[in-house]
């Protein structure tokens, strides 16, 4: 080795780092190209691709009941709500109206499913801020809805409790005391969430006035969601193009106009009280009635295109489903929320230092399946 | 002079925030009986599945070894991932007619994703979902189980 060639950085000079694919604040196999002069971050190239299993190319293999545990597989936090945009998009396209319990039961466990992800994106910010507690406190009221789900449904995290037509089975005797329960002890625990980590003069230090995005932004970039909403961008799909029971609740669409860190972080805290209200008004008025319509052993939809779209947990989730008229789609396409709300990533993060851009992602809340599909 | 008051009021709010934080903490620390840890593997068996959870594809069987299943094939179309496969043999009976059995129903638990269209779809309802998880073996080949026990024939009276 020659010592004399290794030369020093100085301050002026850019250097490239890899942050992931094996990074653990990346949440998945995300692999973040950083330019950084010091610690400031000056460029942040994304890398996808390492979890690419080509599962839109998949689809058209598969007639459209198969698809949907397919769908489970792309944003596996809110997996229910992508099986229920694709149930959507066949119903529609074959003018199948669903009974009202179905309507009923798909929203309550939307929004069981909302809650529980918003939790688990809790628990996972805490981690990225260097707050261990934090994961603790959210998995175990999330374990609450997961054994709802695993009554109901028969899974904890891949439900695939949706089929076309209506439900897989009929919900379980137990779940709509159960759910109540849930509701009660929750809006118990709730208030913790703040007092562990809200307030924390830490957590509001490296949150607050972080990772600016404003309104003009998030709408040409395509954001959506709790990112979205945080920037003022009303792009609620639930308010906007209600689908299922959500025309028979009354609840209002969190906006805040600030648009850092900590009002994306705002946005989600209070979308689970949000989504407690929503719960609690169609628990108790599940109107009686099938769980599902007769639908023909192999369902063929009319040759043409349909589109779905619904508000999954990260935000809008569109399906759009090219037919043949045959057994199985033409093409399948996803319009995945992470992957949109990627791409701002570099515009939020240049000028913050490396823990900031950790902050920043986080407060994203990727799922990187659901980005590469 | 107005720095260090800022400077102690910063104090002042950080540890009142860590108190504030460090009494939920403090509250799980005298009330053991909230915490809701299971010791897994030491409770095994207390342990009770819901009914509904999806475990495993089984094939149901009467006492006298006897099931539903017609060697139809629609789960093995419906599957999919290909975990399924059957395998039929035709046996002639007794006043001549050739008739379609089951030989072999095979299930790949490797390739499986629990997505219950299988039971759902079956027209004499042969499959159900079993209450196990604990599928972690140290050979691969014995993820794929023949689900028919040996010796089991087709229940009478059940027809295709």
């Amino acid at each position: 080795m020659d010592a004399e060639k290794i030369q020093p950085l100085t301050e002026e000079q850019e250097f490239s780092i890899n942050m992931g694919p094996q990074h653990p604040s990346t949440h998945g196999v995300l692999r973040l190209m950083l330019k950084l002069q010091g610690e400031m971050v000056r460029e942040v190239k994304p890398q996808l691709g390492y979890i690419h299993r080509g599962i839109e190319k998949m689809c058209e293999k598969l007639t459209y009941p198969q698809t949907i545990h397919l769908t489970d597989r792309l944003d596996y936090l809110s997996a229910h709500i992508l099986n229920e945009s694709v149930c959507l998009a066949v119903e529609n396209a074959l003018e199948v109206e669903v009974p009202d319990r179905v309507k009923y039961v798909r929203t309550i466990i939307d929004e069981l499913n909302r809650i529980a992800s918003h939790q688990l994106w809790w628990c996972a910010f805490g981690m990225d801020l260097g707050a261990l507690t934090t994961f603790f406190y959210g998995l175990r009221d999330r374990e609450k809805i997961l054994d709802i789900f695993e009554e109901t449904c028969g899974a904890r995290l891949l439900l695939s409790y949706n089929v076309p037509g209506g439900l897989m089975f009929d919900i379980h005797p137990n779940f709509q005391k159960r759910t109540k329960d849930f509701i009660k002890y929750f809006r118990k625990k709730l208030p913790e969430y703040d007092a562990l980590l809200t307030g924390n003069p830490i957590m509001q230090e490296r949150t607050k006035g972080i990772g600016y995005f404003s309104k003009e932004d998030a709408i040409n970039f395509g954001l959506s969601g709790p990112p979205g909403r945080a920037s003022g961008f009303s792009c609620d799909v639930r308010v906007h193009q209600p689908y299922s029971a959500y025309p028979f609740a009354k609840f209002k669409e969190i906006l805040y106009t600030e648009g850092d860190t900590f009002h994306r972080y705002k946005v989600r805290i209070d979308e689970m009280w949000e989504s407690m209200n929503i719960i609690e008004q169609l628990i108790d008025n599940i109107p009686e009635g099938d769980f599902a319509v007769k639908m023909k052993p192999v369902i063929k939809l009319p040759e043409g295109e349909y589109y779905q779209r619904v508000e999954a947990a990260r935000g809008e989730f569109g399906v759009y489903i090219v037919s043949d008229g045959n057994k199985n789609p033409y093409r399948m396409k996803f319009r995945s929320p992470n992957f949109c709300n990627l791409a701002p990533l570099h515009k939020m993060s240049v000028g913050y230092k490396i823990a900031d851009l950790v902050a920043i992602s986080g407060s994203l809340d990727f799922v990187v399946p659901d980005m590469d599909r | 002079m107005k720095s260090i008051i800022n400077y102690l009021a910063e104090i002042f709010r950080g540890v009142s925030a860590l108190i504030k934080g460090m009494k939920v903490t403090g509250y799980y620390f005298i009330h053991p009986g909230e915490i809701v840890t299971q010791q897994y593997p030491e409770n095994r068996k207390k342990l009770v599945m819901f009914e509904r959870f999806k475990g495993e594809v089984v094939m149901i069987h009467n006492e006298n070894n006897e099931h539903h299943c017609t060697a139809c094939g629609i789960c093995e179309m419906n599957c999919p991932n290909g975990s399924i496969e059957i395998i039929s043999k035709t046996v002639t009976s007794e006043d001549g007619k050739k008739k379609k059995v089951l030989a072999h129903h095979i299930y790949h638990l490797g390739m499986c994703t629990f997505c219950n269209l299988c039971v759902k779809t079956c027209p004499s309802n042969a499959l159900k979902m079993d209450q196990t998880f604990e599928h972690a073996v140290f050979d691969r080949t014995k993820l794929t189980k023949v689900l028919n026990r040996p010796g089991s024939v087709l229940m009478k009276g059940v027809d295709k």
